[in-house]
């Protein structure tokens, strides 16, 4: 029990300290995973982070289920997760609550809607980052732009544009084109 | 009880096939107004302030807020406990095969695509985000080409300056509420 609550109060520690998410945890997660528990070797932390890069869902997530089922089974994985998702629950439910009430404040709705053109800037930063990691070549280029034009002018599901995607591959593998 | 349910079930499928983190959930979350009331398109772009500027995973911190606009605070609980509910099955099913899964065509061969496809269906969310921060402002009146120009002028500097590059994204925030105040946005 001892060490399960240990779990929680590390990545609750890590979750709480670290803006941006993502790369930007890893060396939080270095120095408290790695250097101060003990928990896993550099070297393993480094492959989770490379598989949870391949398993849906998110990445700090990932690594944090990772790391605690590694030590204590399933429970341990949850408890860690619990940890790394804790304090987003309790600090973005607040702000939350708080601009719920101050929207319809003129200062507050001109300040949002700056931060919104700064929100458009990183997002497009992410989009360019995102595009220069995944795009290799003609055919990753062809199903981008699919993906795009799907989403954007057609009602087909967005679940169903990955799994299309990831049958492509697989089919694309199995008549022998696809070199991954 | 239906609206956990929905949250339940739209918020497993976002952590089931958001591939490659965070950012992989906008163009989910951005379909969800379509058949949801739980918030419009033109929030996501306070959501997203909000999880840019708070600590904390931002798909986790994204999740918690269209989840809280929903069904208060328990349906932030909900959206995220569904949201990562995935990623546990996974990883406990993949965790002792971790070798022969990383090394698997199949796998390797799927994830090769489903990455760009996700890319293109992030380029579809940052157009409906641009939609709504350049056509309205708080007085509902447009500014596009004031905006635009602001977006391309925040977008150069993240991109071509190594030292705002690392700034912190808080920092980018502080500046653009200072901005907006100013330039009345």
């Amino acid at each position: 029990m001892w060490e399960l609550l240990e779990l929680y109060a590390a990545f609750f520690r890590i979750g709480g300290m670290t803006f941006g998410g993502g790369l930007t945890m890893l060396p939080m997660l270095k120095h408290e995973i790695v250097e101060k528990k003990g928990w896993a070797e550099e070297e393993e932390l480094l492959d989770y982070y490379a598989v949870g890069q391949c398993t849906p869902g998110i990445i700090a997530v990932n690594v944090a289920t990772f790391i605690g089922y590694k030590r204590r089974g399933i429970i341990g994985g949850v408890f860690s997760t619990l940890g790394m998702i804790s304090p987003s629950l309790i600090i973005v439910s607040i702000l939350a609550m708080f601009l719920e009430q101050f929207m319809s404040n003129q200062y507050v709705a001109h300040a949002v809607g700056g931060i919104k053109v700064v929100v458009c800037a990183l997002m497009l930063n992410t989009l360019v980052s995102m595009a220069k990691k995944t795009i290799k070549g003609k055919l990753t280029a062809a199903v981008c732009i699919i993906g795009f034009l799907v989403s954007m002018f057609t009602p087909v599901p967005r679940v169903l544009i990955v799994i299309l995607a990831g049958c492509t591959g697989i089919v694309l593998y199995k008549m022998g084109r696809f070199k991954a | 009880m239906s609206v956990f349910f929905h949250l339940f079930i739209e918020f497993f499928q976002i952590g089931l096939f958001a591939v490659g983190g965070g950012p992989a959930t906008i163009p989910f979350l951005m379909d969800l107004p379509s058949r949801y009331d739980w918030y419009q398109v033109s929030d996501v772009a306070n959501m997203l302030a909000v999880s840019e500027s708070t600590p904390g995973p931002i798909g986790i911190n994204m999740a918690t807020y269209a989840g809280y606009n929903a069904a208060g605070f328990p349906g932030g609980i909900a959206a995220t406990l569904s949201l990562v509910l995935p990623s546990i099955i996974v990883i406990v099913i993949i965790a002792g095969i971790l070798d022969k899964f990383s090394k698997s065509m199949y796998i390797k061969s799927s994830f090769a695509l489903i990455r760009p496809v996700v890319t293109g269906l992030i380029g579809t969310a940052v157009y409906g985000i641009f939609n709504t921060a350049l056509f309205t402002d708080a007085n509902g009146e447009f500014h596009i080409p004031v905006t635009l120009l602001l977006i391309c002028i925040g977008f150069y500097a993240l991109m071509c300056n190594k030292k705002l590059k690392k700034l912190h994204p808080f920092f980018w925030i502080v500046a653009g509420a200072c901005m907006g105040l100013v330039m009345k946005l």
